[in-house]
């Protein structure tokens, strides 16, 4: 078995760190779009609560529309490729980088903004000095959330010809060729759990020092 | 300084104020009392429009506040609450330097201006501009709430319930400060309060409210001495008007809730406790509960990073004055008064620690010298 897999991955080592760089590239830019969008649509819904969490509401239900059902309703619109993959993936890390920010602004206690307030800051200025620093970690961990559900679900970005490490399960499975199901399994999961490594290093990072005193206690 | 006319507030339906006036003059120390809901926040808020009225106007130093910009009323009125709100993300110095910044002041101005206000307050700057909010007790995160409001020297104060929060040690403590803080740089100060002895001690005049109305405002003598009608007299408590200088003793006066440690307990769990209580030092006794000392937190803090310590017997309490709970009363406070004491510890003959007379029954017991005979005729 050791053996057999070592030689698939000798004379597809080539295809596979295309994939990899592929599947890389597409989970990024889903994530970084999804995170331009949800993040200034988060701290928006937070100053109109009411209308906030219906939204929130209606995008959970969205959420459980199975990916292959979504890839197959933008398929007539966008047609086959990476665009497809990318848009799809997009619409799926919104909901968790969304909700992350919403609660993690709604969640700052309201004497910070009283007295923020109180003591003369604007709008803007409460928000980028007060909730936004408080709410960050939050925010990241969102991030790291729907990194990690892209990662796994651009696999299947590869029936929609999104191509990544998801083309060389395919292949495995079609093929009946369990080492290559493996060869393209195991680089997804590893690259799923570094990255939300990573992120949990940066949540920590960012949250200030006095802050994590207090989450501590 | 200022000023409501006609002033009502609602909440939909719901009337909160109803056509209140006031006048509250430059360098005054107002403050607003009454039972739960009676409208003292909502008519504090409504100075630096954080609410705004449904009709009537304010003024502010003769200026309709309706007509200046919130943002820049609010960056020249101070605002202090209960819940402190010192920003957990930015450190003692940033949280100081808020308004200043806001207003542009240059770095070194700040800086210098920090160092000042804390040092007004007792609080070393070099040991505290670096500490986050979290790593203060509650008493100095209130000092430093008060700090922040008074960074670019306002001339008008708004604190809603600031010390309510507090045990009472550290409240008195902080009374003390702001009432001389008040005086020092003759500001004018709007103060809201559940608590009648605080408002005592404090007020030039008190606001007594009711319903979202005024029922008296008065100075202190003349609210405890000529109160009006029963609502003023029940609300001002009738125990009180008992409490006599001269011939009540201390364990009558004295405050017996107190928060006392013994030698044994864990270094660790203290300190959780102090947090937990906002006490600002540890009263220990023995196992029998006989007064060892005092420790203030200042030098729990000096011991914490430098050695191993367990249990708070392994440190060196601060011997200090006590007083028989058998003494007269008056004798407990000529001695707070002429060694500046914060707190007087009561002991038994046993030197077992029974209670504590502070400040605010000092306030009590004078205050029912202004009542005087007819208080006991009722
Ligand atoms: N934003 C609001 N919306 C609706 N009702 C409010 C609002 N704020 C205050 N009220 C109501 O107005 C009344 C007065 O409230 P306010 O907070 O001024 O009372 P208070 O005297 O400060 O009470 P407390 O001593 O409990 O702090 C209360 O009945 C309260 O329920
Ligand atoms: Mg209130």
């Amino acid at each position: 078995m050791m053996s057999e897999f070592l030689s698939v991955l000798e004379s597809n080592w080539g295809r596979l760190v295309t994939a990899f760089s592929i599947h890389v590239q597409v989970a990024l830019i889903a994530v970084l779009l999804g995170s331009l969008i949800a993040i200034p649509l988060g701290i928006i819904l937070t100053r109109c609560p009411r209308m906030g969490k219906k939204v929130i509401a209606v995008l959970s239900v969205l959420q459980t529309v199975p990916s292959m059902v979504m890839f197959g309703l933008l398929l007539p619109f966008t047609g086959i490729g990476r665009p497809t993959a990318i848009v799809v993936l997009t619409l799926y890390s919104i909901l968790p980088i969304l909700r992350n920010t919403y609660t993690g602004i709604s969640d700052v206690a309201d004497s910070y903004v009283d007295a923020a307030r109180g003591m003369g800051m604007s709008g803007r200025q409460v928000l980028c000095r007060v909730e936004l620093p408080i709410a960050l970690p939050v925010i990241v961990t969102g991030i790291r959330i729907s990194s990690v559900y892209i990662i796994s679900w651009a696999t299947v970005a590869t029936i929609v010809g999104g191509g990544g490490l998801g083309d060389i399960i395919f292949i495995g499975v079609a093929r009946n060729n369990h080492a290559m199901i493996l060869m393209g399994a195991i680089p997804a999961s590893l690259l799923a759990i570094t990255t939300s490594f990573i992120i949990g290093r940066i949540a920590k990072a960012v949250t200030p020092r006095g802050l994590r005193r207090e989450r501590a206690r | 300084m200022v000023v409501f006319e006609n002033i009502s507030k609602s909440f939909g339906n719901n009337v909160v104020i109803q056509n209140l006036s006031l006048n509250i003059k430059r360098g005054q120390f107002a403050v607003l009392i009454g039972p739960s809901g009676c409208g003292k926040t909502t008519s504090l808020r409504m100075i630096n429009r954080l609410i705004e009225p449904t009709m009537g106007t304010i003024l502010v130093d003769d200026q309709d506040i309706s007509k200046v910009n919130p943002v820049d009323l609010r960056r020249q009125i101070g605002y202090v609450i209960q819940q402190i709100g010192l920003f957990p993300n930015m450190t003692i110095e940033q949280n100081i330097e808020v308004v200043p910044k806001l207003l542009g002041w240059p770095k070194e101005k700040r800086r210098e201006r920090v160092r000042e206000l804390l040092e007004m307050v007792g609080m070393n700057p070099l040991q505290y501009c670096n500490r986050y909010p979290s790593e203060l007790s509650g008493g100095q995160q209130q000092r430093v709430g008060v700090l922040r409001a008074l960074a670019v020297s306002p001339p008008l104060l708004l604190m809603d319930e600031p010390f309510g929060a507090l045990d009472p040690i550290t409240r008195e403590t902080l009374q003390d400060e702001i009432k001389k803080l008040q005086t020092d740089l003759g500001i004018t100060i709007v103060f809201v309060t559940h608590d009648i002895d605080e408002a005592v001690k404090l007020a030039d005049v008190i606001i007594l409210m009711k319903d979202g109305k005024i029922v008296q405002a008065a100075p202190p003598e003349e609210l405890l001495s000529n109160p009006a009608g029963d609502f003023v007299r029940e609300f001002i408590g009738k125990k009180r008007l008992h409490v006599n200088y001269d011939v009540d003793l201390v364990r009558e006066i004295m405050n017996s809730k107190i928060f006392t440690v013994t030698k044994s307990k864990g270094f660790a769990e203290s300190i959780a406790l102090m947090r937990q209580r906002n006490v600002d030092s540890l009263i220990v006794t023995d196992d029998d509960g006989r007064l060892e000392g005092v420790i203030p937190v200042e030098a729990l803090r000096d011991v914490a990073g430098k050695k191993m310590i367990n249990t708070i017997g392994e440190l060196e309490p601060a011997k200090v004055p006590t007083i028989n709970l058998n003494a007269q009363a008056r004798e407990a406070f000529d001695t707070i008064l002429s060694e500046k004491l914060p707190y007087l510890i009561v002991v038994d003959s046993k030197n077992r620690v029974r209670g504590l007379v502070t400040k605010t029954s000092l306030v009590k017991a004078l205050a029912g010298v202004v009542w005087g005979e007819n208080a006991d005729d009722e």
